[in-house]
């Protein structure tokens, strides 16, 4: 079953003035807003250094160039197997500055929260976010909230921003992909789409599928160290392994070749794909990259993804061809080929 | 999983593979029936790797594409309906009716929701006396019993407030449609497991007999698949033409007793239209008169929505197996997955939309190339 809501040892630094609940007062600017920041968000997201608020905070950085990402979170329910709303924030965000191989340096926070959230619930999601940022190594450096009447959220959105650096001789981004370049695939797919889907649902699929949320600037670093020109890194989040393949192939007008055989689906995701009609390479990931590495390199980049625990079982699934730019074709297990697309919206459960 | 790993062994496919090749010495022409196997043929691609003169074609079992317009028309106009929580399985809400679909009546403020059984509708009438809720009831055998136990247990529980559109659809009087229409080609059929499962094989045997034309019941991956093909064409080969069961670990003569009673405790069996094909006698079910005070189309009155159907979508002749859905005219010009003129455009287990998917391409210009996990190195 999924994990309930870990929020029974949260206690409150300084109890917020008896509040168990939000109330639109919390988003309104003043005393209780400032509450919520100097009991709850601070002590959360500051490692103990002395703190000046202000409008923006400021981060020093080096030269070269910086990789700057944004992504809003409205999953339901906030909490499922292995995670919640926060941890996915933090490493949603710090995920899309590591594919373009910046290492993350700051963040921020921003929070819509409904009117009627309990309090315990928002420190569970802050606690998880700061655990998460600590994780990757960077720190939430400024944010804000908002309060909505009831109904006018699920309970909360929550919204991040990051920015980091990206080393020098490093050049990640879909349009360097090349043909002949090899497709690895950091490991199983599929966990955090049925994750989510089993936890709202209610369904058991036999063995407790949990969600592989992870920040990959970790792995990302050692695969550059290995091998600096890797050609181009995604996360296979919405629309999973197949949109990830589809969009390189199109914005790159090249042709994606992959052996259907060769993608590693746990067996309780392939149950609750077959259970459900939907297709695991459409699912969506959280803590898994697809990378376009160049044939020379492949070696030394599958070594280091081996030597990484995210990327312990990393696999080469395909290959970039110059033949039918712009689509994906995969080898079925039986030996035929078949073209693979991304469904029109959200996969819709099949009737039997 | 077990039976899923099993049933995709490249070596036991190719060892069938050789076997249907060895034993086919002319062309055959083989439907199969259910919309579940047409998805597993043409993901696998198994038609690509059978011999040349072995041509399949993909008939009329998908739930979502033979549901008629009409019936779709009354489904969003019940759903638009601001006291009505309308509960539907998740591949209905996209199929197009004459002006709208369901996800769209959901942003216009609808109440739609996906439900992965209609059980789960009975539970939200009880959780909300207050709202209509509603049960869009499509399908073959295989959806019909839980169907008929909602309905069951709805009136078990005194649940006023729960309803069904009910648009169920049998698979024997389709075969018959097939096999005795003027034009028809099938030589033989793969007869859905899963409805068999339900109902049993015993229905099967007077059609091969009066048509001459071997039946086997099926299952849905890869493996399963190519038995049914390779038992109807050794029965084809040798002038045989009887039921079989390639698919036991599912599959038994007389089907699920406990199923067929609760069938025939809540339905009736009456005429049906089926879209894209007209009506077919005596092919669906409708609520038993004892339970007419749960059909959804008399209490919000949408009997009389009917609509005509698109006059350039040649559906029909798809379901019928007469072409296939690359030959008709409008197939990924004026009709693709996201605007489709006719519902097997909409659905998964849709020929046209399983054409659309994986065979817009000419995969057969794709250079053979080695499995990737060659290429390493």
């Amino acid at each position: 079953m999924a994990d309930a809501p870990d929020v029974g040892g949260w206690t409150c630094p300084v109890p917020l003035r008896g509040h168990d609940r939000i109330v639109m007062g919390h988003g309104g600017g003043g005393k209780l807003s400032s509450e919520l920041i100097e009991h709850l968000f601070v002590p959360a997201f500051n490692d103990g250094a002395a703190v000046e608020l202000h409008d923006a905070a400021t981060v020093p950085v080096t030269t070269g160039r910086l990789a700057f990402a944004t992504d809003s979170y409205v999953v339901r329910p906030l909490f499922f197997a292995g995670g919640c709303i926060g941890d996915l924030a933090v490493n949603g965000t710090v995920n899309d500055l590591a594919m373009s191989g910046a290492q993350p340096i700051a963040m921020s926070a921003g929070f819509i929260l409904e009117e009627g959230l309990p309090m315990a619930t928002l420190a569970a999601v802050v606690d998880a976010m700061a655990a998460a940022a600590t994780a990757a190594g960077v720190r939430i450096v400024t944010g804000d909230t908002k309060v909505v009447g009831v109904g006018q959220a699920d309970g909360m959105y929550v919204n991040t921003a990051g920015i980091g650096m990206i080393p020098e001789h490093v050049d990640i981004r879909p349009g360097r992909a090349r043909p002949g370049d090899v497709v690895i695939l950091s490991g199983p797919i599929g966990e955090h789409g049925v994750a989510v889907l089993s936890t709202r649902e209610g369904f058991e699929f036999g063995t407790d599928v949990r969600t592989d949320s992870a920040a990959l600037n970790g792995l990302v670093g050692d695969m550059i160290a290995a091998f600096a020109d890797i050609h181009v890194l995604r996360d296979a989040t919405r629309g999973g392994v197949t949109a990830v393949l589809c969009e390189i192939a199109a914005s790159a007008r090249l042709g994606i070749e992959f052996d259907e055989r060769a993608i590693p689906i746990p067996p309780a995701v392939a149950a609750a794909c077959s259970f459900l009609g939907l297709d695991a390479m459409h699912i969506a990931n959280e803590g898994k990259l697809v990378a376009f590495v160049p044939p020379e390199g492949v070696d030394d980049v599958m070594d280091a993804m081996h030597r990484h625990d995210l990327g312990r079982d990393a696999c080469v699934i395909g290959r970039v061809v110059a033949d039918h730019p712009g689509t994906v074709v995969a080898r079925t297990a039986l030996g035929a080929l078949r073209v693979v697309d991304v469904p029109l919206g959200e996969q819709l459960p099949r009737i039997c | 999983m077990k039976y899923l790993d099993e049933f995709n062994d490249p070596e036991l496919a190719a060892s069938l593979l050789g076997e249907i090749a060895a034993v086919t010495t002319r062309p055959w022409t083989i439907m199969e029936v259910c919309g579940g196997q047409t998805h597993s043929i043409i993901r696998n691609g198994i038609d690509q790797l059978l011999p040349d003169t072995i041509e399949l074609v993909h008939g009329p079992g998908c739930p979502v594409c033979v549901t008629p317009l009409n019936i779709i028309d009354q489904a969003l106009s019940i759903a638009a309906r601001p006291e009505v929580i309308f509960c539907s399985f998740g591949d209905m809400l996209r199929v197009p009716g004459s002006t709208s679909d369901l996800l769209r009546v959901r942003s216009e403020g609808g109440d739609v929701r996906a439900v992965y059984s209609p059980l789960d509708a009975v539970k939200l009438a009880a959780e909300h006396p207050e709202r209509e809720v509603v049960f869009f009831a499509v399908g073959f055998e295989t959806t019909a019993p839980a169907n008929a136990m909602a309905v069951h247990l709805a009136e078990q529980r005194g649940l006023e407030n729960f309803s069904v559109l009910v648009s169920h659809v049998l698979v024997p009087p389709a075969i018959e449609a097939i096999a005795s229409s003027p034009g028809n080609r099938i030589d033989g059929f793969l007869a859905a497991g899963h409805v068999c499962s339900v109902m049993g094989t015993w229905q099967y045997g007077p059609l091969a007999a009066r048509f001459s034309v071997p039946i086997v019941v099926t299952g849905f991956e890869p493996l399963d698949v190519l038995d049914g093909i390779r038992r109807v064409v050794v029965q084809l080969e040798s002038g045989e033409a009887r039921v079989e069961n390639a698919y036991p670990r599912v599959v038994t003569e007389q089907g699920n007793a406990t199923a067929q009673q609760m069938l025939d405790e809540v339905f009736d069996v009456c005429d049906r239209n089926w879209r894209g094909i007209g009506e077919i006698p005596q092919s669906g079910w409708r609520l038993a008169d004892r339970y007419a005070r749960f059909d959804a189309a008399t209490r919000f009155a949408v009997d009389e929505i009917d609509t005509p159907e698109s006059g350039r979508c040649r559906s029909g002749d798809v379901l019928r197996g007469l072409i296939k859905p690359s030959e008709c005219a409008a197939f990924g010009v004026e009709c693709t997955p996201r605007t489709p003129l006719g519902a097997p455009m909409v659905s998964s287990e849709g020929a046209c939309a399983a054409y659309h998917q994986y065979r817009r391409l000419s995969v057969d210009e794709v250079p053979v190339r080695p499995p990737a996990d060659s290429i390493r190195g």
